[in-house]
């Protein structure tokens, strides 16, 4: 059995009286890839803003390798370091270059040495065949690149979890297969990753677990195979037959 | 037969034309209507002597340029003050822990004081009340204490400024710092601000502009500068054309100051667009 990286106990969160997540629970192995599915509004997001400790929880626990990372108070950086998150949006700093997008958290952070970052950032960015790109600014780039270079920035501070926040959302059908290449590429070097998606192909093919969310709860839990083709819950079906319509 | 393309360029032009003639015509009307009927209002010849005597205009003109040299002085040193204490106090304002609340607390009566209250005023009181309390040399200036008067009134409205443009930056920002592990400070330093303060450029430029004329009030409370400078020109001569000469001078920097404001706003917005 595969050692717990991460795990979400009857995680609870409200934006004043709206509840966003009802008790979640849930563990992740090392090497997993988790998808999460559900409508917008389903808390997919605030999940994994909650994970990356970008929002604050208001009962529950989230235990990060044996350390519980919800604590109050707990100062959020050096756990934040450990998990990777990627946004729908890219969130690229615009005025600066691909190569400082990436390269400023570890110099910052990580306190590396010029040619140990410089270093880094190409080897990653000839990896996801972005080399080219490493001195343009965002907006000289597409859609898919900009959330390649996204990944590689993430990725540049060696985190052992991955999070991922519809990263396809905002790209053209032409653009979305790039990146998921670099998800299947992350994928196949286990990494720990958990994806909130609406790319049901994807979650299919390459999903080792997938999670239902409705209304702030995990409402199904299943393989891929078994979740897509035999779904238990009523809702679950009727999600995925209004999203495979599409 | 002509091409509709042709067609609708001969038409384009003709409706040019028509527009320039339309332009011209009521600007020279406007103009001949000044020049004619002014002169025959009964005081013109006084108005004229007075504030339009070309000789008077020749004679003050050298001393006032060089008293505008102060004005531009007690500007340079005041820009950097204002620029750091605006900065300060916008990231005061900026403050949203608990901890920080007195900070934020005197971010925002800072703001709310200095900018609440005329700028004369604030010379006037610190720039004679600090001197009271009898300084040794050369403590006791109010030409320091004038420009102290400037640089708080003016980084309170810098400091507005560069707020709305730290608040222009979209949270996603700070929210992708924060996810890779940098500090508040480093977001704020590295991601926010050198976004924020782009974006109030074009604004600022107004500032100093506003700033640039400002200067003259000190004239009020002492340094001979170029306002004070033509006031003595004034009694001496008994005759109002040296202040249309220090009116001509702050105008050859103002224009071209504010000119390049518009220019920059304009080119901002087509860069978002």
């Amino acid at each position: 059995m595969a050692l717990t990286k991460l795990q979400l106990i009857d995680v609870h969160k409200s934006f004043g009286d709206i509840p966003v997540l009802q008790g979640i629970d849930l563990s992740v192995a090392e090497g997993e890839m988790v998808c999460l599915i559900g409508s917008s509004g389903s808390g997919k997001s605030t999940l994994l803003r909650c994970i990356n400790l970008l929002e604050p929880i208001d009962n529950g626990q989230i235990v990060y390798n044996s350390q519980e990372i919800s604590e109050p108070g707990l100062n959020p950086q050096p756990i934040r370091q450990k998990i990777g998150l990627v946004f729908q949006s890219f969130n690229l700093f615009p005025h600066m270059s691909a190569l400082e997008n990436v390269t400023l958290a570890p110099r910052r952070v990580l306190r590396q040495p010029k040619e140990q970052l410089f270093n880094n950032a190409t080897e990653l960015f000839t990896k996801f065949g972005l080399e080219d790109r490493m001195n343009h600014y965002p907006d000289q780039l597409s859609g898919g690149q900009q959330q390649r270079v996204a990944i590689i920035r993430a990725l540049a501070m060696n985190p052992q979890i991955m999070l991922f926040d519809e990263v396809t959302s905002a790209l053209d059908p032409e653009l979305i297969e790039e990146v998921l290449d670099v998800l299947r590429q992350l994928k196949r070097q286990g990494m720990t990753m958990i994806l909130a998606t609406h790319e049901i192909g994807f979650a299919r093919e390459a999903a080792d677990t997938v999670c239902m969310l409705d209304q702030g709860r995990i409402i199904e839990k299943a393989a891929p195979d078994k979740l897509f083709s035999n779904p238990e819950e009523p809702r679950t079906r009727e999600f995925l037959s209004s999203v495979l319509k599409n | 037969m002509k091409s509709r393309s042709a067609t609708r360029v001969a038409f384009e032009k003709k409706q040019k034309r028509k527009g320039v003639a339309i332009a011209t015509l009521s600007t020279l009307l406007v103009l001949s209507a000044l020049v004619v009927l002014v002169p025959q209002a009964p005081g013109w010849t006084k108005v004229k002597n007075s504030f339009f005597n070309g000789d008077i205009l020749v004679s003050t003109f050298p001393s006032l340029l060089k008293a505008f040299t102060l004005d531009i002085a007690i500007f340079l040193w005041s820009l950097p003050a204002i620029a750091i204490l605006g900065l300060l106090i916008a990231l005061c304002r900026d403050q949203k822990s608990a901890v920080m609340f007195p900070l934020r607390m005197f971010g925002i009566l800072y703001t709310d004081i200095f900018r609440g209250v005329p700028v004369i005023l604030t010379i006037f009181l610190i720039g004679f009340g600090v001197p009271g309390l009898g300084l040794p040399r050369p403590w006791n200036s109010p030409y320091i204490w004038g420009t102290l008067a400037l640089v708080l009134t003016y980084s309170a409205y810098v400091a507005e400024v560069i707020r709305s443009g730290i608040e222009s930056v979209h949270e996603s920002q700070r929210a992708a710092g924060h996810s890779l592990g940098l500090s508040h400070g480093d977001t704020m330093r590295y991601i926010v601000l050198p976004q924020a303060l782009r974006r109030v450029v074009p604004a600022n430029m107004n500032m100093l502009v506003a700033l640039q004329k400002d200067v003259a009030l000190l004239s009020f409370i002492g340094p001979v500068e170029i306002l004070r400078q033509a006031g003595v020109h004034k009694s001496l001569l008994a005759n109002f054309t040296p202040y249309v000469g220090a009116a001509i001078i702050f105008l050859a920097i103002t224009i071209p100051a504010t000119r390049y404001a518009d220019y920059l706003l304009a080119k901002q917005h087509r860069e978002r667009s």
